[in-house]
């Protein structure tokens, strides 16, 4: 917002941004990049370097990992498929209660994870509302299995992917819908040909901040889904419990997620999501 | 837009300097508590407060006998930090100001007292396993055997945890195999498990089971007592209020505290 209203002022564009950098700004800015990135170095200080191969080509590091990429994958595409039309319900259709209902989409932000994960349990463990009619009709149990991690991990990413497209439609420019409802677009070809391209890259955003949640959730996946290796050990509940006994495991689990998201984020920061 | 901005960032480091300064007054008024690190020099026993780092399944009974604790010793406040021991093990040897540690098992206890930061621990109760089966035992579980039976889910600790450590020990020890469908992080949420009736068995401490207060059933095993868990008690070596500490410890050895404890169903060493 703040370049499309300054530019014109401005006149000279960006001349702004190369004169004297006001401190009060930048001391702030400063202080505020080392306390995120502290506690990374601290991770890298401490990381025990010399058995760190050895330590990395364990079995169940790589079986942690691969869990952990495939469910919060999976996690996004579920919020994908479910996220976006509930984003586009809030955004652009006026409905009695729609101010109670967005309220209730962001209660997963501020639930602890472990809240939600007794939730979970108590709707659809296995004397839950519905998981007890799906276990005596299909005998399906979803607690302790690997779909449960996808359902703990989307129930808790979810709100992160509806905030952002909704955000997107908000921020989009309407008479380009307006325009194909004149020229007798149903609202179905409106939604899919003309927003949806308009606000891929926040629906892009969402999905990846979507991600990087699912691929850190704990406290949800431990108590809905349990944790056996293979199953349900993602790779935040291998770190936890690595630190009960083996703190320097536990480093070493912390850098390989590290290292992989930080990794997978900034090449998909590069190719979607360009910065203004 | 651009003028509003410095306004905006002249305004928050006030707000921090703000906060800054109303906490120092509130913990300055905040008096007895406070003073006596200002004095602890000159006086080191007047201080008030004792912390104890406690097993998760000493939640009950140590809060019983913190209540009785402060009774006796008039304006003195036991602070407790219950949880997982290995997890209280790690938190004292990076540093946090415990007075008195009473861990589950003598090798988490071993952890401190190798950073050299636990005097000489003592043994002051037992904990054996039993099985924990929910209220209605739907699946019918009636000893250690059944546990084996793949339509039986099983949740059971983690190895890295005491009572995941000793569930190992008493399934070795009675020669089974057995699959969980879990392994939690702590003895009280895999207990959570079996009250909510999402497994149909858990091996978790004896007193576990009684302070559930019947939601869920338990089952004694012979093999259990190959599996006892001692819990070990120590000063702390970096004690704040060393003098507290002991007398905290006491009253832990005294017969009021056997009698606190073994009513909740730990055994006498």
């Amino acid at each position: 917002m703040t370049p499309t209203t300054a530019a014109p002022v401005q006149g000279a564009e960006r001349r702004g941004t190369t004169g004297r950098l006001p401190w009060l700004l930048v001391v702030p800015a400063v202080l505020g990049l080392a306390f995120l990135v502290l506690p990374l170095a601290g991770l890298l200080i401490r990381a025990p370097w010399p058995t760190l191969l050895d330590r990395l080509s364990e079995p169940q590091v790589l079986e942690a990992l691969r869990l952990s990429l495939v469910t919060s994958t999976i996690a996004t595409a579920g919020c994908l498929l479910f996220g976006v039309p509930l984003a586009w319900l809030l955004a652009r259709v006026t409905f009695p209660g729609r101010r109670l209902v967005r309220a209730l989409v962001t209660v997963p932000l501020v639930l602890p994870p472990v809240v939600g994960g007794v939730a979970l349990l108590l709707v659809l463990g296995r004397r839950g509302l519905i998981g007890q009619w799906l276990d005596v009709t299909f005998g399906i149990t979803l607690p302790f299995t690997t779909t449960g991690v996808v359902i703990a991990e989307a129930f808790v990413a979810m709100p992160f992917l509806v905030i952002s497209v909704e955000g997107a439609l908000r921020a989009a420019d309407q008479r380009f819908e307006e325009a194909a409802a004149t020229l007798g677009a149903s609202r179905w070809t409106i939604f899919h040909r003309v927003t949806l391209p308009l606000i891929m890259p926040g629906v892009v955003a969402g999905a990846v901040l979507c991600w990087a949640r699912a691929l850190g959730e704990f406290g949800a996946t431990i108590t809905f889904a349990g944790n056996f290796p293979g199953t349900t050990r993602t790779m935040p509940l291998a770190v936890y419990l690595a630190m009960e006994t083996e703190p320097e495991a536990a480093i070493v689990l912390s850098l390989v997620l590290l290292a992989v998201s930080v990794i997978i984020l900034a090449s998909l920061r590069d190719r979607w999501v360009s910065s203004p | 837009m651009l003028r509003r901005q410095p306004r905006w960032a002249v305004a928050l480091p006030l707000v921090i300097a703000l906060v800054g300064l109303s906490g120092c007054g509130s913990t300055g008024t905040a008096a007895p508590s406070d003073s006596a690190p200002a004095s602890a020099p000159a006086a080191p026993a007047e201080a008030t407060t004792v912390t104890v780092f406690a097993a998760a399944s000493l939640t009950g009974t140590f809060t019983e006998l913190g209540k009785s604790f402060e009774a006796a010793h008039p304006g003195t406040t036991v602070k407790f930090n219950f949880g997982s021991s290995a997890t209280l093990a790690q938190q004292i040897t990076a540093g946090a100001p415990a007075d008195v540690f009473a861990a589950a098992s003598p090798a988490t206890m071993k952890t401190v007292s190798d950073a050299g930061l636990a005097g000489s621990p003592t043994t002051f109760v037992r904990n054996k396993l039993e099985i924990a089966v929910p209220a209605d035992n739907a699946a019918k579980v009636d000893g250690l055997k059944d546990l084996t039976d793949p339509k039986v889910k099983v949740a059971l600790c983690a190895e890295q945890v005491p009572c995941g450590a000793a569930a190992v020990k008493a399934l070795d020890a009675a020669g089974l195999k057995v699959t969980p469908v879990t392994l939690e992080q702590d003895v009280k949420a895999t207990l959570t498990k079996v009250e909510l009736g999402e497994v149909d068995a858990a091996l978790v401490y004896r007193t576990d089971v009684l302070a559930s207060g019947g939601k869920v059933k338990g089952i004694a095993f012979p093999e259990a007592d190959k599996a006892i868990n001692d819990y070990p008690i120590a000063v702390s070596a970096k004690a704040p209020a060393p003098g507290l500490a002991k007398q905290f410890v006491d009253l832990v050895l005294s017969p009021e505290g056997k009698g606190v404890l073994t009513k909740a169903g730990f055994e006498a060493p």
